[in-house]
């Protein structure tokens, strides 16, 4: 550790022999970890919201078809998941899509990595959204019903509003989640920031490692930050006067 | 499409030591991250100024920022400060401990902050210093409530332990991969272990499901 | 207007509900009661299928529960129903509780349903909360509201479940004054309650039940005079002590 040379203009040097430079690489590596997490984010919201739903609804099958999902889902790790869409997926598929997916689909390394984060994600927030449903009493669903509401209708105007402002707080863990576990991606090859880190501290920059993670360490506080104020901004937005968090009667 | 399954079979003892492995750093980091991370809690909840902030900052840290970055941070740095190259199946083992102390942390803090006012105060009630109130009381109980969730924690950590694969670790995801990439049967291993991920990890969650249900009676 | 035919219940072995029959007719308020546990609450949620009977039938103005090509989200917007924990939608205002199903189930326009609700706010006297939310007023005020938006739905029967027991004491009587009132308007109610002063004050019957079966189904002169069943006698004794 004595003879670490510290040099934390490293970031700002040209990768050799390219005319690029070290920054630009974190900056698109950047560019890419919100890309994803953005688009896994509105994958995992809607298709959640529906899951979690669906595990509250009176009828056997459905709930039990989104049970199934939300196992499935929530007890293969990530990576493997990534693993399954990117290598496996591609040769159970019949030939020709197969090879579509292998040679002609546009940006495989994020599509996949978008879309696999963003159904993993998904399992997670239709947890919540069951949680928070479960919070509120029958009684709300009854008196959404008495009104002559149908089914679908108490849920959307009497369960769900109330049921959503319920899990904001578990959301904004889980849309943190979402820019970490994107980090994930960079086992298909997604150049996103921690790949572009490692590429860095790998193969170009080896002398001075602890300055790129560093940075790029403070980048990844910086978007949690970001979203524990985003999240806690429309937490405030959506507050209901009077109503004291947790349920109650 | 043919299917080589057998090719799997063939290489059971090579997946079972990186299973093993898998394993062995779960239990590792499940006892050590408990053990620091009732430590930390403590501190978080200490009315020292100094200990409340360091422990908060470290545990605010470390859920931050991603699990593979910390992975990265500790394979590069750990020879760099030991001067050993320790490996990465070694320094995964502090990685995780120190990692999941920050998780683990926040599970033991909501469990003592559960314990109603009034049991602690009656524990000093008795003449308990702080110590004997956190040893005798509160922490037996906060245990209690919280068993669930950390089982629940250690699963999900059971499954993160397969991202040290990318630094070339033999645990189970990365015997799988040597083999698939040796044995060109990519389809055959990653399908096989998602299967071995999701029969310990769900069987494991229905367990914690079913204990819960007992506390739940019990309490 | 309500007419309930040998209805039974089980929630698994256990016998909620036994064999019980009654009706309530247009214009009539009956009041049911009995201890804890008798199966009352269960009964009037029947009558708007909030909960299933394994067994019988209910026919509400001509049109059988226990059918199951009975049209419930349309039946239930004709029946109004009071909960004990007055159930306002916490995450809209008063307006908007009292609008919302007039808009959405009845298809009226915004400027109907405002209008509407605000007319029967006013009459429950609390027009100047309009813009509040359930959270911000005390349990009387929001049983009230829970009153006005059950009206707001012109229905053609009103069910009170327990809609005084979850209040503080000194906020009972002003919902039963509006219940009260609406009884001497004519409206057809079907009330769960331990309100005896509320009975004897407007109730045509006295319906009481105990471990899931109607022990008594009298007019109120019959009920709160001589003779009645033993259990009833009891029961009356014990809440009529104080």
């Amino acid at each position: 550790m004595g003879q670490y040379q510290w040099n934390w203009a490293v970031i700002f040097e040209e990768v050799y022999g390219t005319g690029e430079y070290y920054y630009q690489w974190l900056i698109t590596g950047l560019g890419w970890t919100v890309a994803t997490a953005l688009c896994a984010w509105v994958l995992a919201l809607a298709l959640g919201s529906l899951i979690g739903t669906l595990r509250t609804v009176p009828n056997k099958w459905l709930s039990g078809l989104a049970t199934a999902y939300v196992e499935l889902f929530r007890n293969i790790p990530l990576i493997v998941q990534l693993f399954l869409w990117f290598f496996v997926l591609p040769e159970l598929l019949p030939k020709a899509a197969g090879n579509w997916m292998k040679q002609d689909m546009p940006m495989p390394e994020f599509i996949t990595a978008a879309i696999g984060l963003g159904l993993f994600t998904s399992a997670r927030v239709a947890e919540q959204v069951r949680t928070g449903i479960m919070t509120l009493s029958t009684g709300q669903k009854n008196a959404g019903l008495a009104m002559g509401f149908t089914l679908p209708q108490t849920y959307r105007y009497v369960l769900l509003p109330m049921a959503f402002r319920i899990i904001i707080p578990p959301l904004t863990s889980e849309f943190m989640n979402v820019f970490k576990n994107s980090a994930v991606a960079l086992a298909i090859g997604l150049t996103e920031l921690t790949f572009q880190m490692r590429q860095i501290t790998g193969e170009y920059a080896p002398a001075n490692p602890i300055e790129v993670m560093t940075i790029v360490s403070v980048i990844y506080l910086i978007l949690a930050f970001s979203v524990n104020r985003l999240m806690a901004l429309i937490e405030r937005r959506t507050q209901v006067p009077g109503y004291i968090s947790g349920g109650g009667k | 499409m043919n299917f080589d399954f057998a090719a799997v079979a063939n290489s059971a003892d090579f997946l079972w030591q990186g299973f093993q492995y898998s394993l062995s750093l779960t239990a590792f980091a499940t006892c050590f991250g408990i053990l620091f991370g009732t430590l930390l809690a403590m501190a978080r909840l200490s009315s020292i100024k100094p200990l409340n902030m360091l422990a908060s900052t470290y545990v605010n840290l470390f859920r931050s920022v991603p699990l593979l970055l910390v992975i990265f941070w500790f394979y590069i740095l750990v020879p760099l400060i030991s001067g050993v190259q320790v490996g990465a199946e070694k320094s995964a083992y502090i990685t995780f401990a120190i990692f999941e102390a920050a998780y683990f942390c926040e599970i033991i803090r909501a469990g003592i902050q559960s314990i109603p006012k009034g049991q602690v105060a009656a524990g000093y009630a008795m003449g308990f210093t702080y110590g004997q109130n956190m040893r005798f009381v509160i922490l037996p109980q906060a245990f209690r409530n919280v068993v669930p969730l950390l089982l629940t924690q250690t699963i999900i950590l059971f499954q993160d332990t397969s991202l040290v694969y990318v630094v070339g670790a033999t645990d189970l995801l990365g015997a799988a991969s040597k083999v698939a990439s040796r044995d060109y049967i990519p389809v055959e291993m990653y399908v096989s272990v998602a299967v071995i991920y999701f029969i310990v990890s769900f069987t494991l969650s229905r367990l914690v499901k079913r204990l819960h249900a007992k506390i739940a009676v019990i309490r | 207007m309500i007419s309930i035919k040998n209805v039974s219940k089980w929630y698994g072995n256990f016998q909620v509900l036994t064999d019980c029959t009654t009706e309530v007719k247009k214009g009539e308020v009956v009041v049911v009661c009995g201890p804890s546990g008798s199966g009352k609450s269960t009964l009037i949620k029947t009558v708007n299928a909030l909960e299933p009977f394994q067994k019988g039938d209910i026919i509400v103005d001509g049109i059988s529960i226990a059918d199951p090509k009975t049209n419930l989200p349309k039946l239930r917007s004709r029946v109004g129903m009071v909960f004990q924990h007055f159930e306002l939608f916490p995450h809209l205002t008063i307006t908007d509780n009292l609008a919302i199903a007039q808009q959405k189930v009845l298809g009226r326009t915004r400027e109907e349903a405002l209008d509407k609700g605000l007319k029967l706010l006013d009459r429950v006297g609390l027009k100047a909360h309009a813009a509040k939310f359930p959270g911000q007023l005390s349990g009387g005020q929001q049983q009230r509201v829970a009153i006005a938006r059950a009206l707001a739905m012109d229905p053609i029967v009103m069910l009170f479940d327990e809609p005084t027991s979850a209040l503080d004491p000194e906020m009972v009587n002003e919902v039963l004054d509006v219940m009260v009132q609406l009884a001497q308007e004519g409206m057809t109610m079907m009330c769960v309650t331990h309100e005896m002063g509320f009975a004897r004050k407007v109730a045509s019957r006295v319906i009481f039940m105990d471990k899931g079966k109607i022990e008594e189904d009298c007019s109120k002169e019959e009920f709160f005079g001589q003779p009645r069943g033993e259990r009833a006698q009891q029961f009356l004794s014990k809440i009529l002590q104080h």
